[in-house]
């Protein structure tokens, strides 16, 4: 597998996985790789950290792709023949833009924007920041002219927020509860069935008048946009589904990480998303083979002394450990997925927080197999 | 060690794969074998600590022994939003009534943040003298197993923001009761776990200043997973030239480990002075499990550590 080959007809890569994996700094990784070779490229990040901007050694991400200073590139080693830009997504922004457009008035705009539910529902909410990405990369998909936009996502424990965001949208703004809400005893609220009014009366009696009233009033200002609404969220399920669309996973090695990809891989296929591979980092290989560690010892134990050889054998074994967990694991998944399309990539001795990190991250990432294997062995030899 | 265990509630927090469940594991254990009755809570859907137990049978929806004094329980949103229905609506059978009806569904998705309130409502009623719950008993100290920085912030932040919007009211007045509690620095504390590399400890310290905002301070920061300080620089110098002196390829792959691993431990060094700074306190170190699973013989040596450090 290359990234290269799955980004290759491809407008559009979203990077899924659990969190502290690298996902952020692989999603950069591939957007600068694929900018470096020429492409306009658009990598959007919506972790509520600031990695990407520490990534591209940026203070301030806006809510809007900047393009990164092509300088940054030639000193870390790479030639810079396309355009990187990169963007933080601002949920609470994104969100107000969307009204924005939808309000078929001033009035009706200012009404929501300033309603508290509306505030508390774009800014703090769990699942605003999946909708409002989607959102976003819809825009960016239709307003610019990107050739490629790379989409990294919150943690895939909510991987299924993210892709049933714009589907809940809509059935939240659904005219049905709107109505309910508006009029809890009139003719929807015979529809939801009998004891409604009833229900209402206790729902009333538990969470105080004011709040529901709040309720009803935010409903009301929303109501001239649920179409609006709805035509979005359903564009946005096709451009998703849509060909030019591609997954990828990141994870690591353990344990945990790989259910996790095993996890998000089944709710993509579910829901009929195009799968691109998985790329799974900081893997320990094994280096041991058929050898023995005091092998190693007895080696060099001439060379560095007994103490230093014993301690570099001690060292040996506890990453051999590591290695043959990872080669668990990764077995694991390759069988669960059936699917060959696995990109390892080494522990690296450092880890990538930088250009020059992103730069290195990337050499494997865009290698073929042989090439990787060839810089695998220079590695470890 | 002493005083983050005389607090009622201990938030354990950082950014996604540092090994939170870990720390927060190791914390109840530690805090069980000190004699407090404690009760470790994991939430959005996670189950891990049965798992480590060895008593992994699905959800852990109601608290259950997983050692002598200590207890687990995974809180589950639509388990909390019915028991709180039940506890709070007169006659019981209305409250369940209530909490079926499609018409609660559509409130329950259309107030914001609701979800995360009953979560750490729930939190909060495991954490009262006096439990609500018919059967409850009495924890000397809760430790809750948080979501990832940003959903973490998130709902600590709930109870606040939703007194806000309903001004009055039940709900209302319940979310400020849970706030005082939450941003009590007497009856809740909060431990950041960070692995000593320089994103992590980037987001600890940006936890901080989050906290902060809510009148809240991380009471220790735990460096999770640290490396051992097998090599010295002299040692490097020494196998870099060793291994320019041409050995097998085996040799050589093992003594490039070494170098790395030292590579390692330096910058690990670097973000534990950051850490230093950032907290004006050193950060208790959890030492780098080389085993392919933490069971429960490997939680329990960690938590024996951590009781040290901190």
């Amino acid at each position: 597998m290359n990234i290269a080959d799955v980004i290759a007809d491809k407008r559009i890569v979203i990077c899924g996985g659990s969190g502290g994996v690298g996902k952020t700094t692989t999603s950069a990784a591939i957007a600068m790789g694929a900018a470096a070779r020429g492409w306009k490229v658009a990598v959007v990040t919506i972790d509520p950290a600031k990695r990407l901007a520490n990534s591209l050694g940026l203070q301030e991400l806006g809510n809007e792709p900047a393009l990164v200073d092509p300088e940054l590139f030639p000193p870390a080693g790479i030639e810079m023949e396309g355009e990187l830009w990169a963007m933080m997504l601002d949920p609470k922004r994104t969100f107000d833009d969307l009204i924005d457009r939808l309000a078929p008035n001033e009035k009706a705009r200012d009404e929501v924007l300033a309603n508290r539910i509306y505030q508390e529902l774009s800014n703090a909410v769990a699942g605003s920041q999946e909708f409002t990405a989607m959102a976003k990369l819809y825009d960016l998909d239709r307003d610019h002219d990107f050739d490629l936009i790379v989409l990294d996502t919150p943690p895939s424990r909510n991987a299924l927020d993210f892709l049933d965001a714009p589907d809940r949208l809509t059935q939240f703004f659904e005219g049905r509860a709107l109505q309910v809400f508006l009029r809890p005893t009139g003719l929807a609220a015979r529809v939801m069935g009998r004891g409604t009014g009833m229900v209402f009366g206790v729902l009333k009696r538990v969470t105080g008048i004011d709040l529901l009233q709040d309720l009803a009033v935010f409903f009301r200002s929303l109501s001239g946009m649920i179409d609006g609404f709805k035509e979005r969220a359903q564009a946005v399920n096709k451009l998703l589904a849509d060909p030019g669309t591609v997954f990828l996973l990141v994870t690591s090695p353990e344990r945990e990480p790989i259910d996790e990809a095993i996890f998000f891989w089944r709710k993509l296929k579910a829901a009929r998303m195009p799968f691109g591979g998985v790329v799974v980092n900081r893997v320990h290989h094994d280096l041991l083979g058929d050898a023995e560690v005091e092998d190693v010892s007895a080696e060099l134990a001439d060379d560095l002394g007994d103490k230093l050889a014993a301690r570099v054998a001690d060292n040996f074994r506890d990453y051999h450990v590591l290695a043959r967990r990872d080669a668990q694991n990764i077995e694991r998944l390759g069988k669960q997925l059936r699917d060959d399309r696995l990109l390892l990539i080494p522990y690296l001795d450092e880890d990538v927080h930088d250009v020059e990190g992103l730069v290195r991250l990337d050499r494997y990432l865009f290698a073929t197999e042989e090439e990787r294997q060839a810089m695998l062995d220079e590695v470890v030899a | 060690m002493r005083d983050i265990l005389d607090k009622r509630v201990l938030f354990v927090m950082g950014k996604g794969g540092v090994g939170r469940s870990t720390v927060a594991a190791a914390l109840g254990l530690a805090a069980a074998r000190r004699g407090l009755r404690t009760v470790v809570v994991e939430v959005a859907g996670q189950h891990r600590l049965a798992g480590a137990f060895g008593s992994d049978d699905g959800e852990v929806l109601a608290e259950r022994p997983i050692e002598e004094r200590l207890y687990a329980i995974s809180v589950d949103p639509e388990h909390a939003i019915a028991e709180y229905l039940s506890l709070q609506v007169r006659p019981r059978q209305m409250g369940e009534l209530l909490a079926s009806s499609r018409m609660f569904h559509y409130f329950a998705a259309a107030a914001p943040g609701l979800s995360e309130l009953v979560t750490i409502g729930k939190i909060w009623e495991l954490a009262q003298l006096e439990r609500r719950t018919r059967g409850g008993s009495r924890y000397d100290l809760v430790v809750v197993d948080a979501p990832a920085t940003g959903h973490g912030m998130a709902m600590i932040r709930t109870p606040r923001q939703f007194a806000d919007i309903a001004r009055i009211g039940p709900i209302a007045h319940q979310a400020r009761t849970i706030d005082a509690f939450v941003s009590n620095r007497k009856k809740t504390g909060v431990v950041a776990v960070a692995l000593p590399q320089e994103m992590p400890v980037n987001e600890t310290l940006q936890l901080r200043d989050e906290l902060a905002t809510s009148g809240l301070r991380i009471d220790r920061v735990v460096a999770n997973a640290c490396y051992p300080e097998r090599f010295t620089a002299r040692d490097v110098q020494a196998l870099r030239a060793a291994a320019a002196d041409g050995h097998g390829p085996l040799a050589r792959s093992a003594m490039r480990a070494a170098i790395s691993e030292q590579a390692r431990a330096r910058e690990q060094r670097a973000q534990l002075r950051r850490l230093r700074e950032g907290f004006g306190q050193k950060a208790a170190k959890l030492p780098f499990v080389f085993a392919p699973e933490l069971d429960r013989t490997a939680l329990k040596a960690l938590s024996r550590e951590l009781e040290e450090a901190l």
